[in-house]
């Protein structure tokens, strides 16, 4: 039997979650050891190319490609994980869950001090994905069966999350590892 | 503008007061304007900030206009099964405005409110203070364009309907619909019989009388009324109140209307009796704003008591018991009908409920000790001084002795109130009413029980189906899942926000179900929605949060089929989310076409 | 002055005459979770995480008085998923974004939070639409965060005993309103009150936050209810 396989993805985050994944020390040389990568800015594989065993979505659901992410995700992955605050609820980007849409698009890309007159327009180019009307967090999108809170959550609790899910025990949660912040 | 014409000024400067003041200025100026705000926080000493709480909290109160005349349709389901969605809609053309809205021209103010009392006769409206009853459109169309034209609404009643509410102080188009006259609301009483029996007894002797017929609360708790009053005799204070509730705002309940309307010399008798047992001066009558159009009436018959000598200075000729009763009005919010919550209403206040203990027989009305009563209680109390104990224990059930008075509504062919014994089955009043066929019986409205026709048998009575006398009947053809909406959006309208539960569960509550409802539901939705139920209804405060949830939890019990083929089978999760509607605000300000390939849960 | 015996999950416990559950089970190092309460000021049960159960009947442990024999149950597990529920509840019904919160470490709710081990909210979030009262010289209101616990409005008062805060509107629709004229007569003393009152970073001293660096505030490494609990035998 082969090791575990990881995918990662980073949907309306900062990848702060995954700098957090990367701040395990050197403990990051037994997580090569026990298991491989797939689909995840670390390693840079853009598809997947085999079943997942473990996926870890940074980041809540901002527009309609993170949707589409998240769903392949879902469809790839036995287990999914919600990594940090966005992922569960939304997080920082949510700050805009309580303006109308439309408001937001022309203060950023109309109203601001900062924009040159000739550049005032929402930017609507068919490649470009189409913003929802609020962010989403992903337990709202899909089916999430683990979540990992913090923003982003520790070294620590991504490191005893990933061990337990691989080892197939329950998290051991101490009260250190919990946190919003 | 002299002392006793402004509405602020006229008023004492006491705290207590504010609602008095808030209900004056609202009337005289058709809401609260921000300098009356500032004007009434000077005159009674309070922060402005607690001035606006208290207009806000009401449901007649405003702070912005509501329209020079103001339409206030009663959106219960009973008013909607008997066509409000085509009076709505009336209104709405006819004053060019949407409901929730004022017009244009200021003159019209369309609103919704919860019931109000006149479910035998719906679609019903209070316009301008005068209640309008089954309304069509085209009467919906004539009384904005009256209004428009300069005819008040009292004006625009064309006729009266029975017994009192022809009375000139009336003057309702309220009918009454007594269907069956019952031995004890509506047996023969002469007026001051109960009390001189009283007053030639000890008040613990009265105490006993009542405590001996077994009279259990008629609001729908079933407290034991005896005891009340003599845990509150007991408390030791300066002074005892008398409190009736006349807050009836369950949905589906207009039983109190009837008393209030036809049997106020009973009922006020019956706060005598109560004064005099447990050595109160006053009684307060607390009147649902819905029902102020009977306060003249009222009055009028409590100055005809007071020269009767049955209320005022020794009272019912007994020297020294001195019992009169004062009227103090609600103003649109059902949490009051809890007691605690009309007791703080009473004083002035927002009408949130308060925590318990100490209770209201320790400590009610400003801190002393009071007993709150139902009206129905209240006028049973003298039929059992008048009948004695025996009578009245003979009649109902073992645990339920007496009558109870129920107002049934919805479809059936004689709609009205009902005098019956307990222990009657649901059957037996599906077949006094008229409502053959039934697919449903809503007993206790709301915060009641779903019956379905395999619990026709049920007996009426507080081990059973215990109901404060709403009863609503549902035709074959009746939607369950609407009903079940239309009663959680009632209490999501009327929790008064205070507790955690209540205030952010049933808004969950109401989603959760709305997901079961739309067919996006799983059998874990189903596992969930009940476990949250019997969270709010575990950890609410009061009797609202505690039975907020039964419209849900009990059609899940009688009705578990119609659940049953709502959900998604084989399906662990179903997510509500929609990526079509979810861009559809992106895409528009883009000015974008949506890709129609972004289709439903997919 | 004669005790009151009584128990909480089985231990004998003693009480003083009037003492609440939540103040006696302090007292014999017991901790009730609350977040309504605050010391000295009248219990208003608004938040309910402290419901216990007596006689299979719920009851908020900061309003109900102790009784002779009372058999109190506390940390019964369908009870303490109870109380989760209602802080997961307070999550979902506001909009609480601790990474941005000057309160962050040291608010009570996240902390409460903390000590369940709420990973995600069972309920989904209802975003709702809320406003930011910065219209005073010293203090700051955001409601996003406020839970209703309704401290504010009842320990904070002008120096005419007149209310500064209150509750407007009713229902899912309630917010706490300052009076901006009474609000503009605060001491530097009352603000700091104001907002050590409050739980949560609903009112905030203007000019003030991201005092402590992480790992020192308050709920940090400490559980909340900690202190309490240490006194345990005592």
């Amino acid at each position: 039997m082969g090791k575990p396989v990881i995918a990662t993805a980073s949907l309306a985050g900062c990848f702060g979650c995954h700098m957090s994944l990367l701040d395990i020390d050197e403990r990051i040389l037994k997580l090569v050891e026990l298991v491989e990568f797939n689909k995840s800015p670390i390693d840079d594989i853009k598809e997947f190319t085999k079943p997942v065993d473990i996926g870890l979505i940074e980041g809540g659901c901002c527009n309609s490609e993170n949707v589409h992410v998240l769903r392949d995700f879902r469809k790839n992955c036995k287990v999914l994980v919600s990594v940090g605050e966005c992922a569960i609820m939304g997080g920082l980007p949510a700050l805009r869950n309580g303006i109308p849409l439309k408001e937001c698009l022309e203060e950023a890309y109309l109203n601001s001090p900062t924009i040159a007159p000739e550049d005032r327009l929402i930017p609507n180019d068919e490649d470009l994905p189409i913003i929802l009307d609020k962010v989403y967090p992903c337990h709202e999108i899909v089916k999430i069966d683990a979540f990992l809170p913090g923003c982003p959550p520790s070294a620590d609790l991504i490191w005893e999350a990933l061990t337990a899910l691989i080892e197939g025990r329950p998290l051991h949660l101490t009260y250190d590892l919990v946190k919003f912040d | 503008m002299a002392q006793d014409k402004d509405p602020v000024l006229r008023h004492p400067k006491d705290p207590a007061a504010l609602l008095d003041v808030i209900r004056d200025v609202q009337a005289a100026a058709g809401h609260v304007s921000d300098e009356a705000v500032g004007r009434i926080a000077a005159h009674l000493k309070l922060a402005e900030a607690e001035v606006r709480g208290a207009v806000t909290f009401y449901h007649f109160f405003s702070l912005a206009p509501r329209g020079r005349s103001t339409v206030y349709l009663n959106d219960s389901i009973t008013s909607r099964m008997m066509g409000r969605t085509a009076v709505a809609r009336a209104f709405e053309d006819e004053a060019g405005c949407r409901f929730g809205e004022v017009s244009a021209d200021g003159a019209i103010g369309l609103f919704p409110t919860s019931c109000i009392g006149m479910n035998d006769q719906e679609p019903s409206a209070i316009v301008d203070g005068t209640v309008f009853t089954a309304l069509t459109p085209d009467k919906a169309r004539a009384i904005i364009r009256g209004l428009r034209a300069g005819t008040p609404a009292r004006d625009q009643v064309a006729a009266f309907g029975d017994g009192a509410n022809q009375s000139d102080l009336v003057r309702s188009m309220v009918v009454n619909n007594i269907r069956r006259r019952g031995p004890v609301l509506f047996g023969a009483h002469e007026t001051g019989a109960a009390l001189r029996q009283a007053v030639a007894m000890t008040p613990e002797q009265v105490i006993d009388e009542v405590k001996r017929s077994g009279l259990l609360g008629r609001g729908g708790a079933g407290f034991p009324t005896g005891l009340k009053w003599e845990f509150c005799r007991r408390e030791k204070a300066a002074q005892h109140y008398v409190v009736c509730n006349a807050d009836e705002g369950e949905p589906g309940t207009f039983k109190d209307r009837v008393i209030l309307t036809e049997l106020p010399r009973l009922l006020f008798e019956g706060m005598a009796v109560a004064g005099y047992a447990v050595g109160a001066r006053t009684g307060i009558l607390y009147l649902r704003s819905e029902y102020a159009y009977l306060r003249d009436h009222l009055e009028a018959v409590l100055a005809g008591l007071r020269k009767d000598g049955l209320l005022g200075r020794s009272a019912a000729g007994l020297k020294g018991f001195d019992f009169d009763i004062v009227i103090k009005s609600g103003a649109g919010a059902y949490v009051c009908g809890e007691e605690s919550a009309l007791l703080e209403s009473a004083e002035g206040k927002r009408g949130e409920p308060r925590d318990r203990p100490p209770f209201p027989v320790s400590s009610g009305y400003q801190g002393l000790p009071t007993t709150v009563n139902n009206v129905e209680t209240l006028a049973t109390a003298a039929r059992i001084l008048a009948g004695g104990a025996a009578w009245f224990k003979a009649l109902g059930t073992t645990q339920s002795a007496g009558t109870k008075l129920l107002s049934v509504s919805g479809d059936c062919a004689r709609p009205g109130v009902y005098e019956v014994e307990y222990g009657l089955t649901v059957a037996d009043l599906l077949e006094m009413a008229g409502g053959a066929g039934a697919k449903a019986v809503q007993v206790g409205g709301p915060s009641g029980t779903c019956v379905a026709p395999a619990g026709f048998g049920r007996r009426i009575c507080f081990s059973d189906l215990a109901t404060g006398g709403s009863v609503i009947v549902f035709g074959p053809r009746r939607d369950i899942f609407e009903i079940v909406e239309n009663f959680m959006d009632f209490f999501v309208e009327e929790s008064c926000g205070w507790c955690v539960p209540c205030r952010a569960g049933n808004v969950l509550l109401r989603k959760k179900f709305g997901k079961i409802a739309r067919g996006l539901g799983t059998a874990e939705d189903l596992r969930e929605i009940e476990a949250w139920g019997k969270l709010v209804k575990s950890t609410s405060r009061c009797g609202l949060g505690q039975t907020s949830p039964n419209p849900i939890l009990t059609t899940m019990k009688s009705f578990p089929e119609l659940y049953e083929a709502r959900i998604r089978k084989g399906e662990a999760f179903v997510s509500e989310f929609d990526l079509a509607t979810a861009i559809r605000d992106g895409c528009a300000a883009a000015g974008r076409e949506p890709e129609c390939k972004e289709s439903l849960h997919d | 002055m004669t005790e009151i015996r009584f128990t909480i999950d089985g231990r004998a416990c003693l009480a003083k005459p009037g003492q609440t559950i939540v103040e006696a089970a302090k007292a014999n190092g017991v901790y009730i979770p609350v977040l309504c309460h605050y010391e000295g000021l009248k219990p208003a049960g608004s938040c309910r995480i402290c419901t216990v159960r007596v006689a299979g009947r719920y009851m908020a442990a900061c309003t109900q008085p102790v009784t002779e024999g009372m058999a109190v149950e506390n940390t019964a597990p369908d009870l303490e998923d109870m109380r989760k529920s209602l802080i997961e509840m307070l999550f979902a019904e506001g909009n609480h974004l601790c990474p941005s919160c000057e309160k962050s470490g040291n608010c009570e709710l996240q902390a409460l939070a903390y000590r369940y081990r709420m990973m995600v909210p069972r309920f989904p979030y209802l975003w709702p639409v809320r406003t930011v009262e910065a219209g005073t010289p010293l203090v700051m209101l955001d409601r996003n965060r406020c839970v209703q616990c309704l401290r504010c409005v009842r320990g904070v008062r002008a120096r005419d005993g007149r209310k500064i805060f209150a509750s407007v509107r009713r229902g899912a629709r309630v917010a706490i309103e300052i009076d901006r004229k009474l609000a503009a007569r605060l001491s530097e003393e009352e603000a700091r009150r104001a907002m050590d009152i409050c739980p949560v970073g609903a009112i905030l001293r203007k000019g003030t936050g991201f005092a402590k660096p992480i790992g020192k505030r308050r709920f940090d490494r400490t559980p909340i209810g900690a202190d309490i609990e240490k006194g345990i035998g005592r």
